[in-house]
């Protein structure tokens, strides 16, 4: 089999790994909601409301930020 | 870190890159209208000697719509919402602030390069990267001073979750950076020749159809990264935010992420259909190209879902028109360049006028107005000033829509019509056209894409001439309007 074969079967196959991951990706994002592991749709809300004032929708916790000020 | 009471967003940068936006959309959209009609009526080629033929003129049209007006209007949706999303302000960090000043001064002196060199001919002769190394180094340090801002916001945010626009921003800086590195290996012949070339005119160092094949991967790519990831982005904050309307599915809009990504990088071959790359690839190309549907489709119809129940929102406010044709526009480009990506479509559309038709229905109608609608978004905000004339906005959404139309149709016509042309033979198998045949024919399309220019120019004017009032004389706002930008 010559290299130019070879490249092609690699395209093909590389190309059916990201199709099956694609799908996978899309079964875990609507099993992790069914299940109520996320919420992928409040993250709408971070366009909606982004005063600096406003509570974010999943805050960078306070313990986080010190955790990344000490360090 | 207790945010203080009087913390608010730092748009300087913003503003900054709203300016040239401005200017060079401009700049770009005038030297386009004057090519369109060197087209249709060829003595204009002899305006400004050497320097106002169409050789000339072509690519720093392209370059200054892409480089200058695109991607100015990239960065400063990018200093606006990149702050608003991630809850954090620019002031809160001098360095990130230095940064960004930094990245605007390199990025205007880039762009001057830009146009004095390519004005002087200096060119590497590949499409969208006809810049000269000394440019293409600036470039890559204005690039990462890009990252570094980016970075250095999201390194301080509040809100842990990434909005999907920066995604498409982070894909946008991703992507441009590996490939415009890649296309650019480029040596000056200075060097090439034992000292008989010039040390400021380059050859890439990929030959043949090895070069052909990273320019259109590059090539592509700069309409992906560059035309569409960042412009979607765009209006999954925008949309959302003037209509006070989340965005439908969120989860739709990370599958279409990814499904864009996945696909994009493999469709540029589609570029090289009938040439002398592997069959397989050509095949890939135009396969990958008309997968590529199913993500564009899906952003676009999430967008146009997101006004569900609010449609009243179309015929009070100028600005959601301006983003739901964008959209529409968006749709339709993404359905056209996959059918001209079939083989067999390709024989007849490639290198016809129906390419250029195909570009302009999307960077006219899609990338422009959403860019427009972003900056008109963003004024009343950042000037604290409602937007000067509704009724202005109103007279230029139809101007510049008419001006699309006008654009598109008369180079399909054109497109399809030359390319019948080239390939009609009689019954002996003879060429029935010569190509002054086509030329004739083609005449009055050209004429009627020139007046689509001079709309679409006019529109742009009043576009600048809007955000200009806004910015010195309208009326001052005393809070910052939550949803439906104000206007006079
Ligand atoms: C007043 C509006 C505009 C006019 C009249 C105009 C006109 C033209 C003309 C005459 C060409 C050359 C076509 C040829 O060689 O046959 C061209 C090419 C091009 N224009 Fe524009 N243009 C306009 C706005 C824009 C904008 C806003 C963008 C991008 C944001 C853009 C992107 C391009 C690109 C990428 C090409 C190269 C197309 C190709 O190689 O097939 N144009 N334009």
């Amino acid at each position: 089999m010559d290299y130019r074969a070879l490249q092609g079967y690699g395209s093909f196959f590389m190309s059916l790994f990201l199709v099956v991951m694609l799908y996978g990706y899309i079964v875990y994002l609507y099993r992790s909601e069914k299940k109520g592991e996320r919420d992928f749709e409040k993250y709408g809300n971070i366009a909606l409301d982004d005063e600096i004032t406003s509570t974010p929708v999943e805050d960078k916790s306070a313990s986080e930020r010190l955790e990344e000020e000490d360090k | 870190m207790q945010s203080n009471a009087a913390l608010e967003y730092d748009y300087t940068v913003a503003k900054l890159f709203t300016y040239t936006t401005i200017l060079f959309g401009f700049v770009g959209m005038l030297i386009g209208t004057l090519i369109a009609s060197q087209l249709a009526f060829p003595e204009l080629n002899y305006l400004f000697g050497e320097y106002g033929t169409f050789s000339r003129l072509r690519p720093l049209h392209t370059n200054i719509v892409i480089f200058g007006f695109t991607i100015s209007g990239v960065f400063a949706t990018f200093y606006y919402f990149g702050q608003r999303v991630l809850k954090v302000s620019m002031a809160e960090s001098k360095f990130v602030m230095f940064i960004g000043k930094l990245h605007f001064a390199l990025y205007v002196l880039l762009a001057v390069g830009m146009v004095i060199s390519l004005f002087l001919g200096m060119s590497s002769s590949k499409e969208y990267a006809q810049m000269e190394w000394p440019l293409d180094i600036l470039t890559v340090v204005v690039w990462v001073l890009w990252g570094v801002a980016m970075f250095g916001l999201i390194g301080m945010r509040r809100e842990k979750a990434l909005y999907i626009s920066l995604w498409y921003y982070i894909a946008c800086f991703l992507g441009v950076a590996m490939l415009y590195l890649f296309n650019n290996m480029e040596i000056p012949t200075y060097f090439a020749t034992e000292g008989l070339g010039s040390i400021m005119h380059s050859v890439s160092m990929y030959s043949g159809t090895n070069d052909a094949l990273v320019q259109w991967w590059w090539g592509h790519n700069a309409v992906a990264f560059v035309f569409t990831v960042p412009i979607v982005g765009m209006i999954y904050y925008f949309l959302p935010k003037e209509s006070g309307q989340a965005i439908y599915s969120y989860k739709l809009s990370l599958l279409s992420f990814w499904g864009l990504m996945f696909v994009y990088l493999w469709a540029g071959s589609h570029h090289l259909l009938w040439s002398t790359v592997p069959d397989w690839m050509q095949t890939m190309g135009s396969v990958f190209s008309i997968v590529l549907i199913l993500p564009s489709w899906g952003s676009a119809i999430n967008m146009l879902l997101t006004m569900k129940g609010e449609w009243n929102q179309l015929t009070d406010n100028p600005l959601i028109k301006f983003m739901v044709l964008a959209s529409t526009f968006y749709m339709l480009s993404t359905l056209e360049g996959p059918i001209q990506a079939i083989k067999s479509v390709n024989a007849i559309a490639h290198f016809t006028d129906w390419i250029p038709g195909h570009v302009h229905d999307g960077v006219l109608g899609w990338v422009s107005f959403m860019i427009m609608a972003g900056l008109f978004h963003m004024a009343p905000r950042m000037f604290k000033r409602e937007i000067y004339s509704k009724k202005l906005m109103e007279a230029q959404f139809w101007l510049q829509t008419t001006a699309v139309v006008l654009y598109f149709t008369s180079m399909w016509i054109a497109g399809i019509t030359q390319g019948m042309m080239w390939r009609a033979v009689d019954e002996y198998g003879n060429l029935m056209y010569s190509f002054i045949d086509t030329v004739t024919v083609l005449h009055p399309y050209y004429a009627i894409r020139a007046l689509a220019g001079v709309l679409f120019l006019t529109g742009f004017v009043m576009f600048a001439y809007n955000m200009i009032k806004t910015m010195i004389s309208s009326r001052e706002l005393t809070e910052e309007p939550q949803f439906k930008s104000p206007m006079a």
